[in-house]
């Protein structure tokens, strides 16, 4: 895994906390991994954040309401949206991946591990809700871009997997 | 004043470089958009709106970047909306109706093949945002690859009737591949500097890539001597109006409308 050196600050940081991923509210952008950078400069806060997928809805949303946070506590924001380098799953913080199982979401594995969860080869996607691993996939696309439907053969229920993106 | 009507005419290509990649992107995700709500089962139809998603979010990247490059004062949406037919730069195989779920599979099939490998390369650019737009696109493109590979798979190697409807899908749609290897004079151009993916370099690979799925889907690789073309020119097949006339509709009614 690459640690990506990412310049938060400490001052900007626990606003910016605060602020959810719209479509999944336990986790924060911050764990999400798509701030980028946040630099202050007396009263003006200035934030580069880049998309998940290129389509990703919540992108606007996020830039919005990073400007209203930023805003409410006193600063003047701007946003970006940058590109490069590209979001991988790996930026999602242990905190962002335990909150994910806690909401329901199966939180994304390793790349191969996932590449044989997706194709049907061996079952290793642990159902959020009971734990178990007997799960098969029901669709390589879920509710949005970034999940998976699976469901589980024990406890029967269907659930989303955060797939990989790497 | 020479070199500056030479960066003039080079910023035009790239723009209209941008369009022959981006338009593919921009089609496909409509004739896909199409399906919200149509789709043959809950699984596929999210599916395949999900790709258009993902098609269009490239898209918008593209657009922000020719917008932003344009000499004119344009806006990604002027570019996405408010072209003339001719002005589309894509590719007819894009442009092929949804006649049925294996043409919507087929379509998908050669395009993305396609899309992969002109993203790998693109990579290589010596433009920056182009380069990054394709890091991103490629972890898109490669699910899509795999979800439109399956499912040549399972419907080729499927029942009878899936057998045979995919064939006649791949059979019928073929004739539209060759065009993705033709260049332009602006791809030439684009080429030449460094910042473009010769295509014709991606034929054999393409073919390659493809034929190992239609073998392994049990399905007949189409033996063809006549392709079509033209959607790298802007002459398109009859389909393009129509699409265009939904797409732009809201654009043209309510100029700089906005959600
Ligand atoms: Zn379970």
């Amino acid at each position: 895994m690459v640690e990506e050196k990412v310049h938060i600050n400490k001052e900007l940081e626990p606003i910016l906390r605060e602020v959810p991923d719209p479509e999944i509210p336990v986790l924060s952008i911050i764990d999400l991994g798509v701030v980028r950078e946040a630099r202050l400069e007396g009263k003006k806060a200035s934030v580069k954040i880049t998309p998940t997928y290129s389509g990703c809805p919540a992108m606007d949303v996020i830039g919005d309401d990073i400007v209203t946070a930023l805003t409410n506590a006193g600063y003047q924001a701007k946003v970006d949206l940058i590109l490069a380098p590209a979001w991988s799953t790996d930026w999602i913080t242990e905190k962002g991946r335990k909150a994910l199982e806690d909401y329901g979401i199966a939180p994304p594995m390793d790349a191969s591990a996932d590449k044989k969860a997706l194709l049907g080869e061996e079952k290793l996607v642990k159902c959020p809700q009971c734990g178990s691993k007997n799960t098969h996939l029901v669709s390589q696309f879920g509710s949005t871009a970034c999940k998976a439907l699976f469901k589980c053969d024990d406890c029967q229920e269907p659930f989303d997997y955060f797939k990989c993106l790497i | 004043m020479n070199s500056e009507k030479k960066d003039s005419r080079l910023h035009e290509n790239k723009i209209k470089y941008i369009y022959g990649i981006a338009d593919n992107s921009l089609i496909l995700g409509q004739r896909l958009g199409e399906l919200t709500g149509h789709g043959p089962t809950l699984e596929t139809d999210i599916a395949l709106t999900n790709i258009s998603l993902d098609l269009f979010g490239q898209v918008r990247s593209y657009f922000q970047y020719a917008a932003q490059i344009s000499e004119k004062e344009v806006t990604e949406d002027d570019l996405a909306f408010l072209r003339t037919e001719r002005e589309y730069l894509n590719v007819l195989l894009v442009e092929q109706p949804n006649t049925d779920f294996a043409y919507t599979i087929g379509r998908q099939f050669l395009f993305d093949h396609f899309h992969i490998l002109l993203m790998m390369h693109l990579q290589n650019s010596k433009d920056d945002t182009l380069v990054a737009i394709a890091k991103k696109s490629i972890k898109e493109v490669n699910y899509h690859k795999r979800f439109s590979s399956d499912w040549i798979k399972r419907l080729g190697d499927g029942t009878e009737e899936s057998k045979e409807k995919m064939q006649t899908a791949i059979n019928d749609l073929w004739r539209f591949t060759d065009e993705l290897f033709h260049t332009t004079e602006a791809d030439e151009e684009m080429i030449k500097a460094g910042v473009g993916v010769d295509v014709k370099t991606l034929k054999e690979t393409y073919y390659k890539n493809v034929s190992e799925v239609l073998e392994e889907a049990t399905l007949e690789i189409p033996d063809l001597k006549y392709f079509q073309k033209g959607g790298k020119d802007g002459i398109h097949t009859e389909h393009m109006g129509f699409i265009l006339s939904d797409m732009q509709y809201m654009q043209r009614t309510y100029p700089g409308m906005k959600w």
